[in-house]
């Protein structure tokens, strides 16, 4: 287990104000004026060499995303945007640092800012999270009376921070929608390249990154980019915020160590499993958006990037959905599929449609009503849907389902044999059986 | 994609207060010269907020203005952004969570409160006090089941405690946004399993300092 002394979040339940002094007190702002004095190529040497990789759900080095940006600026301005829309079902952890350790996060815009050459960054927080734009702002205003950033600052880099806020679009969290977004229009993705470190807001250089990679880097160059590269796992190092909730006894935040085993981190944490560990059905080991993993895989399971890919699921934003047995796995999947529908953005004709149609197709399996041809149908529309469109919202809605048919195509079948069993010569169905 | 219109029944027009003007100038300075339209969605936001919890398409018309936009481009915004209510909603508007990590946790039986309290969804009562609608993950899901009314996360809720919730706001009584257990934010029910000797700075290191010690409340 990850010793307390080397948390990074040291207020994540919100026990101590969010204010700049006792943020302080917590060691934000502590040196930050010394590391921008060692210049722009040691702060991204440092987070290249802590191994840092990005908190979003992709897992990218952070440091080698910063060095995308031109070393020398063109004329065009460069852009920090951090991407606070959080929304992947199952991921509640940038808010609490929103709300709890803001100075943190406003610490990391201006180092990152400073590593980037850049002098404006943009926040841009999802629209339901008012009280934490609230928190935010005030943060922001406080860093600014103190004159830890905008013009002339302590810290010796000009650098000016917006906070930005959606409107209720899952989309946005998708590095070029959310560009758009800020610029004001429907947040449709962009066709890549060119990517944002050449032309991304307002055709400027850009790097968007996640709240928590941007708030973790402080605590790095404080610490030693070998403190946290010495904290995990090989290639997956580091500590990491895990949302643990569904089916536990005790669901919450908690900041623990990468690669942490599964059952430690829900035995520990949460109270563990709901009836017990054997009462695992299943687990969304990363937000809706992965894999989910049956019983099986769970055991012995060590939660980080590498091992989870090699299951063919993913770590994605650490957001642990747990189901324990008395779950209906088709309606939970059916559930997401409904929220991938409801959140396409309409532009490419895959999702648009496919999204629509897997929700439809599944959402009858649930009930039992359909064929068991069907099931390879459906599979073959994910296969059709994923890796066909501009963004990857697509995958997303096509992973959960394609899981749930690799590892629970028997509950499927079942569901459609015990249907046809009740149904009547008229084709009028008897009262369904719950199947759990 | 959900299928999203004007409402049939608009004002006729749409002005803001003085201070919601000025306060919507001083937006538009947050971003460079020439790229106003970026303000598009804090505008329209402070609109609907001034016409209680709902944007009429004057008020589309409104911002489109302010913006030097043209008016389809906004239109286009206040169709494609679902936190933006295109008719009437209750006093209290309540957004229900139904995605899956709540759905696990209850859901479905808060849904059942707001069908018996409320009615159906995008229905307001008839003292105009509530409404509903069932929306997509909101990012409290260690909180789970919750629902959101107008600013505010209300969160681990049971049928009980929500119904009990809406009756209060309902009468007019104070009630307390967060967990309504008694919890600290996503803390583990209980207190926290980690953090035990009060927040260590970083100025220390990995030693092991025990400063005194915050009042701890799990319940």
């Amino acid at each position: 287990m990850l010793k307390d002394e080397d948390r990074i979040f040291r207020n994540l339940y919100g026990f101590e104000s969010p204010g700049l002094k006792a943020a302080q007190k917590r060691g934000a702002w502590d040196g930050t004026k010394k590391f921008l004095a060692n210049g722009r190529d040691w702060v991204i040497e440092e987070v290249k060499s802590s191994g840092l990789r990005g908190r979003g759900g992709a897992g990218f080095p952070t440091g080698l995303k910063w060095s995308f940006m031109p070393k020398v600026s063109d004329g065009r301005p460069h852009y920090l945007v951090v991407n606070a829309d959080e929304s992947e079902p199952g991921t509640c952890k940038d808010r609490e640092i929103m709300r709890h350790d803001p100075q943190l996060l406003i610490e990391g815009c201006l180092i990152a800012g400073f590593a980037m050459g850049s002098n404006t960054g943009y926040i841009y927080i999802r629209g339901e999270f008012i009280r934490e734009r609230e928190t935010l702002q005030a943060a922001i205003d406080e860093a600014y009376a103190a004159k830890l950033i905008g013009k002339n600052n302590q810290n010796g880099w000009d650098f000016d921070l917006y906070l930005h806020h959606g409107a209720g679009a899952y989309i946005c969290g998708e590095e070029t929608a959310l560009l758009e977004s800020l610029e004001g229009k429907k947040g449709q993705p962009r066709l890549k390249p060119p990517f944002p470190a050449n032309a991304g807001l307002y055709g400027a250089p850009t790097t968007v990154n996640n709240v928590e990679s941007i708030a973790v880097v402080p605590d790095i160059l404080r610490r030693g980019a070998g403190w946290f590269s010495g904290l995990g796992r090989p290639n997956n190092v580091g500590t990491k915020l895990f949302c643990i909730s569904g089916h536990v006894n005790r669901p919450c935040n908690v900041e623990e160590e990468m690669g942490i085993p599964l059952r430690e981190l829900l035995d520990r944490h949460a109270g563990g499993v709901r009836g017990g560990w054997d009462n695992i059905l299943a687990v969304i080991p990363g937000g809706s958006s992965v894999r989910c993993l049956p019983t099986d895989m769970c055991q012995n399971l060590h939660m980080d990037f590498d091992s989870l890919s090699a299951l063919r699921s993913g770590l994605g934003t650490a957001a642990v959905i747990v189901m324990d047995k008395s779950t209906d796995i088709i309606r939970a999947i059916a559930r997401l599929s409904y929220f991938y529908k409801h959140e396409s953005c309409g532009q490419c004709t895959p999702c648009r449609e496919g999204t629509g149609w897997m929700y439809r197709v599944l959402d009858r399996m649930a009930r039992g009503e359909a064929e068991k041809r069907e099931i390879d149908m459906l599979l073959e529309v994910t296969y059709q849907v994923e890796g066909h469109t501009i963004c990857a919202l697509g995958d997303a809605a096509a992973w959960p389902v394609q899981g749930l048919i690799s590892h629970f195509r028997h509950v499927i079948e079942e569901r459609i044999d015990q249907y046809s069993a009740n149904s009547k010569p008229d084709g009028a169905v008897r009262e369904p059986v719950a199947a759990e | 994609m959900s299928v999203r219109r004007v409402d049939p029944v608009q004002p006729e027009s749409f002005k803001f207060t003085a201070a919601n003007a000025k306060w919507a100038k001083d937006q538009i300075k947050k971003y460079p010269k020439g790229k106003q339209a970026s303000a598009v969605i804090p505008l329209l936001w402070r609109a609907q907020e001034q016409h209680d919890g709902w944007l009429p398409e004057p008020a589309i018309r409104a911002v489109a203005e302010i913006l030097d936009m043209a008016v389809i481009r906004v239109l286009e915004v206040a169709t494609f952004y679902t936190m933006f209510n295109l008719s009437p909603v209750g006093k209290y508007f309540v957004q229900l969570c139904g995605t899956t990590p709540c759905w696990l946790r209850g859901a479905d039986d808060l849904k059942e409160v707001c069908r018996q309290v409320i009615g159906e969804q995008n229905q307001v009562t008839e003292d105009g006090m509530l409404s509903w609608l069932e929306v997509e993950c909101l990012g409290s899901c260690t909180n789970a089941p919750m629902v959101q009314i107008n600013k505010d996360y209300y969160e681990d809720l049971t049928a009980q405690s929500f119904e009990k919730l809406l009756n209060d706001l309902r009468q007019g009584k104070e009630v307390k946004p967060g967990p309504q257990n008694g919890r600290q934010f996503s803390c583990p029910e209980g207190g926290p399993t980690t953090l035990l000797n009060g927040s260590t700075s970083s100025k220390s290191k990995r030693s092991t300092s025990s400063k005194a010690t915050p009042k701890r409340g799990g319940k």
